[in-house]
């Protein structure tokens, strides 16, 4: 439980990524312990994830929007938080996502679950040919977090270095924004 | 009628999950699955791709096990330009993992999981997490986040970048070792075995607090998978893919990773986007292994390092030769965390490791190629096929978490009976259905606290499955 109240509230998201741009901000090691106490942190996958809360001063996502889940998600975050910031080259470019979009749906589908799998022996009604139940469905194509919700601070990165991420969350928390083409580019 | 609890959203196991459980008109749980969410389609969209560009690319499956994915692709690389990796670039490939699964072993225990066994699983959910965990038991907290830490550096040190760094090429590695970065690596040796030390200390001291944890959580026999080496020690790099039964006795090995069809098939279900690999012999589903830090010890006879194979003398006294309980997969992983210290340890005293011959070259010299390692979470075999440029054609991959996705639908459905009951459900119920998954450890989230505190909707279901009632809490 946070003691004060007025700390400024932090969330990070994870889409269409790998968890290296959230592993990226583990690297900040001892200054987790700096940040416990600057911010509260109000829904991440490494914290207490509920449902994503209102009035959230800062969301970094992680991630490019692939699924209707991560669209409606995105949507969500806008509206609930005061800046958003894409976080590494997934959710600014769609990056490794986004090498889906050559190829049509069914066509990755088929490679997944028909090629590289066991035909369902005949009578086993469970096991359908395409996973569909209580998995959500997917966008056509990934695209980037600002094709969907607009988005107030670009990292670049593959992921971002602890140091840029570090950067990015105190000169916000200051009231700046951050000058990151030092610190980080595209594929870094 | 029947009802159905949707935990929304398990984030992410190298993605994202949700875990549904239906329990019928008595309330009782009938049936419950793990669904993953996420879909990804490396094994479509790399084709046409140049060969080189694999590892890469496949590292990019997931940040917290980067280096097995580009081991196990440089390696199918490797089998491709069938070459001969020099033997010091061997070893560094080899240290680089052991970083690796100390920094993931640690946030998977110290960072995700710990907070259940300090809270304990129906502690407030509010405050057990990482950041509940430095205000509570700060030096337990910076013990874990240290010993991430050191895996970090060192992979930072090696590879240029402590994720997804570029330095393991198809034929070896990019560069040899530094000697002052190997002197800086061997200073950090006896912080991280005191760090454990403590670590290792805590977990004896609350481990016997959850016996019906133990008991309940993908507690079942199941056949065990790993890497090993020949003579039985425990391997990650390379080795044969053995399985075990339930009582530890070998039932098959793979000695050419190239003949991986033989041993197991890849199911689908309808509810998942984790495929269903199963132990082909047994059949679908009865064909459920494990994999992973435990099974990798019921399948090893040994570590082969001194500190870890005392620690493996405790645990085997205590419960066994085969633990069925997924719970000890936390004890095993720090047991393997121990083993990953000495090992680094030992290769950066090998004398050949600053030797500067770390690369091979060679043009592809076959069309096909299958890379097989372990990955913190267990075996994860890249199989690739090019054309006559050097493009991809085909690739299959099955990744670690796959493996136990049996095992952990089982595992879900046998704690959920257990634990979740009655009219009113609790949060502690579900956080229990969770650290389930936790033991597994599938990647970040979901072995984070995402569930427990994620909004339940339980879904009245009519005959016709459709909702009747849906009820909500935050
Ligand atoms: S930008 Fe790179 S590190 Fe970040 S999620 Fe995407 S692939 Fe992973």
């Amino acid at each position: 439980m946070s003691t004060t109240p007025a700390k400024p509230k932090l969330a990070t998201v994870w889409l269409d990524g790998c968890s290296g741009c959230h592993m990226s901000l583990l690297d900040l090691d001892e200054r987790l312990l700096i940040l416990a106490e600057k911010v509260e942190v109000v829904y991440s996958p490494a914290v207490d994830p509920k449902e994503f809360p209102e009035g959230v001063d800062i969301t970094l996502i992680e991630g490019a929007v692939s699924s209707e889940e991560d669209r409606h998600k995105a949507q969500l975050i806008r509206a609930r938080s005061r800046l958003v910031v894409s976080l590494g080259d997934c959710a600014v470019t769609a990056n490794v996502p986004g090498m889906r979009n050559y190829f049509e749906k069914d066509e990755l589908f088929q490679r997944a679950y028909v090629e590289n799998a066991d035909a369902p022996a005949a009578g086993e009604a469970r096991r359908a040919r395409l996973p569909v139940l209580g998995v959500p469905a997917l966008c056509p194509r990934a695209t980037p977090v600002h094709e969907v919700i607009p988005v107030d601070l670009f990292v670049p990165g593959c992921p971002p270095s602890a140091e840029a991420i570090w950067l990015v969350l105190t000169e916000l928390l200051a009231g700046r924004m951050p000058q990151v083409a030092e610190l980080t580019r595209f594929g870094a | 009628m029947t009802r159905t609890i949707t935990i929304e959203g398990v984030t992410r196991i190298e993605g994202h999950a949700r875990i549904t459980i239906q329990l019928d008109e008595q309330d009782q749980v009938r049936d419950a699955q793990f669904h993953v969410t996420q879909f990804r389609g490396f094994e479509k969209f790399v084709e046409g791709r140049p060969m080189t560009e694999m590892p890469g690319i496949m590292a990019r499956i997931c940040g917290i096990c980067p280096v097995s994915h580009l081991l196990a692709a440089a390696k199918a690389c490797d089998d491709i330009l069938a070459v001969r990796i020099p033997s010091p670039a061997v070893k560094l490939r080899r240290i680089l993992h052991m970083a690796q699964l100390v920094q993931s072993h640690a946030l998977s225990f110290f960072h995700l999981s710990s907070p259940d066994l300090i809270f304990g699983m129906d502690g407030d959910p509010t405050t057990r997490n990482l950041f509940g965990l430095i205000r509570r038991q700060p030096e337990f907290a910076c013990d874990g986040i240290m010993l991430r830490k050191f895996g970090q550096d060192i992979i930072g040190l090696l590879g240029g970048k402590k994720i997804h760094p570029a330095w393991v090429v198809p034929g070896g590695v990019s560069a040899p070792l530094a000697p002052e970065h190997r002197e800086a690596m061997l200073r950090m040796v006896p912080e991280a075995y005191q760090r454990l030390g403590r670590g290792l200390e805590y977990f004896h001291e609350v481990e016997d607090r959850y016996p019906a944890e133990v008991d309940a959580f993908a507690n079942f026999p199941t056949l065990f998978a790993g890497l090993v080496q020949p003579d039985g020690l425990l391997e990650h790099y390379d080795g044969v893919w053995r399985f075990v039964d339930e009582r530890a006795r070998p039932v098959a090995e793979l000695n050419d990773p190239r003949r991986y069809g033989e041993l197991i098939g890849e199911a689908v279900e309808n509810f998942s986007y984790l495929k269903f690999p199963y132990f082909k012999a047994r059949g679908y589903p009865r064909g459920i292994y494990r994999v992973g830090p435990l099974a990798r010890l019921v399948v090893g006879q040994r570590c082969g390092t001194p500190r870890a194979d005392q620690e493996l003398g405790v645990f085997r006294t205590k419960l066994g030769r085969a633990p069925q309980s997924s719970f000890h997969y936390h004890w095993a992983r720090l047991i393997e965390i121990l083993y990953g210290i000495e090992m680094i340890a030992r290769l950066l005293e090998d004398p050949e490791i600053l030797e500067p011959h770390v690369r091979a070259r060679a043009r592809p010299n076959r069309l096909e190629g299958v890379g097989i390692a372990e990955a913190p979470r267990g075996t994860l075999i890249h199989h690739y096929r090019i054309d006559e440029h050097a493009r991809m054609v085909w690739a299959n991959l099955i990744i670690a978490t796959g493996h136990n996705n049996l095992a952990m639908n089982q595992g879900v459905k046998q704690a959920a009976e257990r634990f979740v009951r009655g009219k009113k459900i609790q949060e502690g119920m579900l956080n229990r259905v969770e650290a389930v998954i936790r033991c597994f450890d599938p990647c970040l989230s979901c072995s984070t606290h995402a569930l427990g505190q994620m909004p339940l909707r339980v879904e009245l279901l009519g005959t016709q499955g459709e909702v009747l009632d849906v009820s909500q809490r935050p």
